[in-house]
């Protein structure tokens, strides 16, 4: 038996060196742990414990030119769930449906909103009537993981009679969040959706800020506040308009509820749009937090189109009001003086090969100038000066007038007027041989493969009302106008046209729509439309003071007839504007 | 023969001293953000310290003869109780498939394993001691191993894997301590190193080669050769099969978790991940007592239990943790101190294998909280809240104070 003292002490050296290292492994165990790895631990405790709310930033404020607010943001509740796992997430909203109004639908919404992101809490309502929040609150014991919190929520003072510029907000789906466009943008959030607000979104758009909760390994909310200081959210600086919103609600009390169209007033100087106003239109306010299923299905069944941008996204056959761009073409290349005379006077139509072309007066305006010609929008007229120019070079000088590209104006989705290229675009369509130089003639007046956005004829007229340079339209206030020439003709030349604009009000087409001691320049236009040939689509577009020209105005009434019905709009618009008191007057006759 | 004073004062010290930090740490465990029941078991751990220490001190009356005396009977008691866990056992936790509880009309009365630790060693002691010479050949290890064997195999049969390691590991602490060759340890150990390599075929097979080489310089009786290489060859092969047929789904859940916590951080791993959070996070100083965020927000499991120290870790820190340790080693060293001291041979091996009771104990627990060691739900000595494990815990101080009284020198006047 080896159980001598020395032998015992010897292993009993052994059993305590044996001791020591697993000692040392031990403690260099934890040393690793809390010492060097410790930063690595905290955050991992951190997360556990925290869950970050999302405190949603006010969006920035949208001010018109003279500091009147257009967007704002008004006290708001929303409520949303943190759960631990989708499967309680699930049965918290059965029983939270018992409460209050949710739809399976809803659930299954939440449920996969918070797969995407199970440690932000899933957004359950954002936009919560006062009335649910307090029913929640008072239940609030039974749902441990409830997050209720006032939110920002967007307002428009002015509602519709600002929607067609200013757009909406509303929650960001499921595509948008997957698009590049929205990187960073997590689900729940408000993004703009149209408008401005969609335009702008970047501008507009606030840094959300962060509140930490505290929350148990069961998902419940143990501490609500002051585990960690909240991150505020901030709010962007303003965004300042070049919207008069004073000319917005005029021209929106113009339209009224009956007639349908779109209106545009630029400053031709700037481009800077004083307003823009598609009828019938809809109340952004009713957007918010959710569009209710039943309103939205109004618009979108209403045959009006509510939904649709008669100013920037409708396209129209520009009618009369495009005549101006052929004598301009005429003019600045010397095919035609104002003075000039065409070889066949008016007498209400005028044959071409084996077609008869009608001019709008059956009466005929007999044998007049180019000047005359505008004033009464004679058709005769323009079929000859059409001729004379070539359609080669009628499309070319379309083309080199800007009637093919957009205008580029601060709103997302406008849409590209349509005009032919080239004269290719004809062999294209009908083949070289199905079509002959009689579209020369429709062309001259605005007809036939020519279709324009409302704010594309405002562009070009401020061309007119200038020195023959196009100001891009713009919402947002900007440091210097863009503006790029279309034309170049002298000052008499300029004058004359003028004159002969002016005159479309004065004894033209637009007789008695003038305004007393304002000379308003502009004119008309009525467009075919191919839904109904009885009515017609009225357009006006012109500008004033006639010499030194302030704003822009087109405006286009859908199947309105007459041109003077969209001019006398105009003629009260601009009269609003430069503070001058419109006189009623009696209806003159005006072209068919 | 009797003395008048028989007391290890140091050791009995650092006993209490760490049985007050273990009811801290309780109580700090109870205190969470949304109260449970544990929140007042720190007041029935007082109770059982209390029954405990005049438990042991009452141990400290008896002689060591008369320990010596009594492990016969109550080493038979034990196995006729662990036995009795087949019809009156009853699981607890996620362990409630185990039959680890001596339930008794409904009621928990206690885990007997506790306690079969106590007597296992004292029986193992008396066998060692009674034979004149060294054992140095395997055969002659029969006796210790069946003393071992017997209850290992009812523990196991009931479910407690983690109480059988306690016991392999007290069977080897004490052939060491009574001087068995290495090689000899090593051979015996040999069957085991098979199981745990078994499911790794490169791993068995270099560890087979190696034995092989064993075997050749240890010259055993060719019967011995014979069965340690057969026993590998059956312990490699039949582990797959206990892996697949034997082993409760939870226990080889554990296994996997140890080998890889992430694989499952949502189930089994969570626990480990979980404790290591928490005493990571803890840093130097700790959260401050009773302030554990990982503990008051109930992502730590088994806080009161087998995860007391992840508690010691996370809100006292790593200071915390080396205080804790340390006061561990001083009792260890104590207590190895004390065996050699001792008087006789069925003292010394007492006294060994009590302190190897615990080391595996605080390895085992302790490693687990790091992911150093798999789970197997090890209670703290001193330290988890559980009534029979403190009972046992202090029994053995008693048993250690009366062989130190007895051992040669004054041990209490002596400095460790």
């Amino acid at each position: 038996m080896s159980f001598h003292p020395n032998d015992v002490a010897r292993r009993g050296q052994v059993a305590t060196m044996g001791l020591a290292a697993a000692f040392v492994l031990l403690l260099g165990a934890f040393f690793r742990t809390q010492v060097l790895e410790n930063s690595q631990y905290v955050l991992q405790s951190e997360t556990n414990r925290l869950r970050e709310v999302p405190l949603p930033a006010p969006r920035a404020i949208i001010y018109d030119r003279n500091g009147r607010v257009i967007a704002e943001n008004v006290p708001g509740y929303s409520v949303s769930v943190l759960a631990p796992t989708a499967d309680s997430l699930r049965a918290m909203l059965r029983r939270l449906g018992e409460t209050i109004p949710l739809s399976a639908d809803q659930i299954e919404l939440a449920v996969r909103r918070y797969r995407r992101a199970p440690n932000r809490p899933t957004a359950i309502l954002a936009d919560a009537s006062f009335d649910i929040v307090s029913v929640l609150e008072e239940h609030r014991v039974e749902f441990p993981g409830l997050i209720i919190q006032s939110a920002p929520k967007r307002h428009y003072p002015d509602g519709a009679a600002v929607a067609s510029f200013v757009g909406y907000t509303g929650e960001i789906t499921e595509a948008e969040l997957a698009s590049r466009a929205y990187r960073g943008y997590k689900a729940g959030q408000q993004v703009g959706k149209g408008g401005l607000e969609k335009e702008y979104e970047s501008r507009l758009r606030g840094r959300e800020g962060t509140r930490f909760v505290e929350v148990d390994a069961r998902g419940r909310v143990v501490r609500d506040a002051g585990a960690r200081a909240d991150i505020l959210p901030e709010s962007p600086a303003p965004l300042y308009t070049n919207i008069d919103l004073d000319l917005q609600r005029l021209v929106v009390s113009l339209f009224g509820d009956t007639l349908q169209g779109g209106a545009i007033a630029l400053d031709p100087e700037t481009g800077d749009v004083l307003a823009l106003h598609s009828a019938p239109t809809f109340d952004p306010n009713r957007f918010i937090g959710g569009i209710p299923a039943d309103y939205w299905r109004a618009l979108t069944t209403d045959p009006r189109r509510p939904l649709y941008n008669k100013v920037i996204q409708a396209r129209y056959p520009p009618g009369s009001t495009w005549k101006l761009a052929t004598a301009t073409y005429a003019l600045e290349n010397g095919i035609a003086t104002l003075d000039d005379m065409m070889p066949v006077p008016c007498t209400g139509g005028f044959q071409f090969g084996n077609r008869y072309f009608h001019c709008w007066d059956p009466h005929g305006h007999g044998n007049i100038t180019l000047a005359r010609a505008i004033e009464v929008s004679c058709d005769v007229y323009f079929y000859q000066l059409g001729l004379k120019i070539g359609i080669e070079r009628l499309v070319g000088g379309g083309v080199a007038l800007g009637f093919r590209e957009r205008t580029g104006i601060d709103l997302p989705n406008e849409s590209a007027p349509l005009f032919p290229y080239s004269v290719n675009y004809y062999n294209k369509r009908f083949g070289p041989r199905g079509w002959n130089t009689s579209v020369v003639l429709n062309l001259a007046i605005g007809q036939g493969e020519n279709a324009q956005t409302v704010a594309s004829m405002a562009r070009f007229y401020t061309a007119l009302a200038t020195d023959g340079e196009e100001a891009r339209p713009t919402i947002v206030r900007r440091q210097e106008p863009v503006r790029a020439r279309v034309f170049q003709l002298s000052d008499t030349q300029m004058d004359g046209l003028r004159r002969a604009l002016t005159g479309v009000l004065t004894r033209g087409t637009a007789a008695g729509e003038q305004v007393h001691g304002l000379a308003i320049a502009g004119k008309t236009g009525s467009a075919q439309n191919p839904d109904d040939p009885t009515k017609t689509h009225a357009w006006f577009v012109g500008f004033a003071p006639a010499d030194h020209p302030k704003i822009v105005v087109a405006v286009m009434l859908e199947f309105g007839g007459h041109g003077g019905h969209a001019a006398r709009l105009a003629s009260a618009i601009i009269a609003h504007y430069l503070k001058v008191t419109p006189q009623a007057t009696v209806m003159p006759p005006t072209e068919g | 023969m009797q003395r008048k004073v028989i007391a290890d004062f140091p050791l009995v010290a650092l006993a209490l001293l760490l049985s007050v930090f273990g009811i801290l740490m309780v109580y700090s465990a109870g205190q969470t953000d949304v109260p449970t029941v544990v929140a007042r078991l720190y007041r029935s751990q007082i109770v059982w310290l209390a029954v405990s220490v005049v438990a042991a001190y009452l141990t400290t009356r008896a002689s060591v003869r008369f320990f010596e005396w009594a492990a016969w009977p109550s080493y038979l008691a034990t196995l006729v109780v662990l036995a009795s866990l087949f019809v009156l056992g009853s699981g607890a936790g996620d362990a409630a498939s185990s039959k680890s509880w001596l339930t008794i009309g409904g009621h928990r009365i206690g885990q007997p394993s506790e306690l079969a630790k106590i007597t296992v060693v004292l029986m193992l002691a008396r066998v060692l001691a009674s034979t004149r010479e060294t054992p140095k050949l395997l055969v002659d290890l029969w006796r210790p191993v069946l003393v071992v064997g017997v209850p290992i195999m009812l523990i196991l049969a009931a479910g407690d894997l983690g109480s059988c390691i306690v016991f392999v590991g007290i069977l080897f602490a004490m052939l060491f301590w009574v001087g068995v060759p290495t090689l000899t340890l090593v051979l015996l150990a040999s069957p085991i190193v098979s199981l745990v390599t078994a499911s790794i075929t490169w791993l068995w097979g270099a560890w087979f080669f190696l034995l092989i080489v064993l075997v050749w310089r240890y010259r055993p009786y060719l019967v011995e050769g014979i069965s340690v290489v057969l026993a590998n060859v059956c312990m490699g092969i039949i582990a797959p099969i206990i892996w697949e047929r034997k082993l409760k789904p939870y226990q080889r859940q554990r296994l996997l978790v140890f080998l890889d916590p992430s694989s499952d951080p949502r189930a089994s791993g969570y626990h480990v991940i979980q404790s290591q959070v928490a005493i990571g996070s803890g840093g130097w100083l700790g959260k401050g007592f009773t302030m554990g965020t990982q503990k008051r927000l109930a992502f730590l499991p088994a806080q009161h239990t087998d995860f007391i120290f992840s508690v010691v870790g996370e809100e006292l820190g790593f200071i915390g943790v080396t205080v804790a340790l340390t006061l561990f080693m001083i009792l260890f060293v104590r207590a190895i101190r004390i065996a050699t001291r001792a008087n006789d041979t069925f003292s010394s091996l007492v006294a060994f294998g009590l302190a190897a009771s615990w080391f595996v104990h605080v390895g085992e627990n302790v490693g687990m909280t790091l992911n150093l060691m798999p789970i197997t739900g090890i209670p703290l000595p001193f330290f988890s809240y559980g009534g029979s494990f403190m009972l046992a815990c202090w029994l053995a101080v008693g048993i250690l104070v009366r062989i130190s009284g007895e051992g040669r020198g004054r041990a209490d006047t002596l400095a460790i």
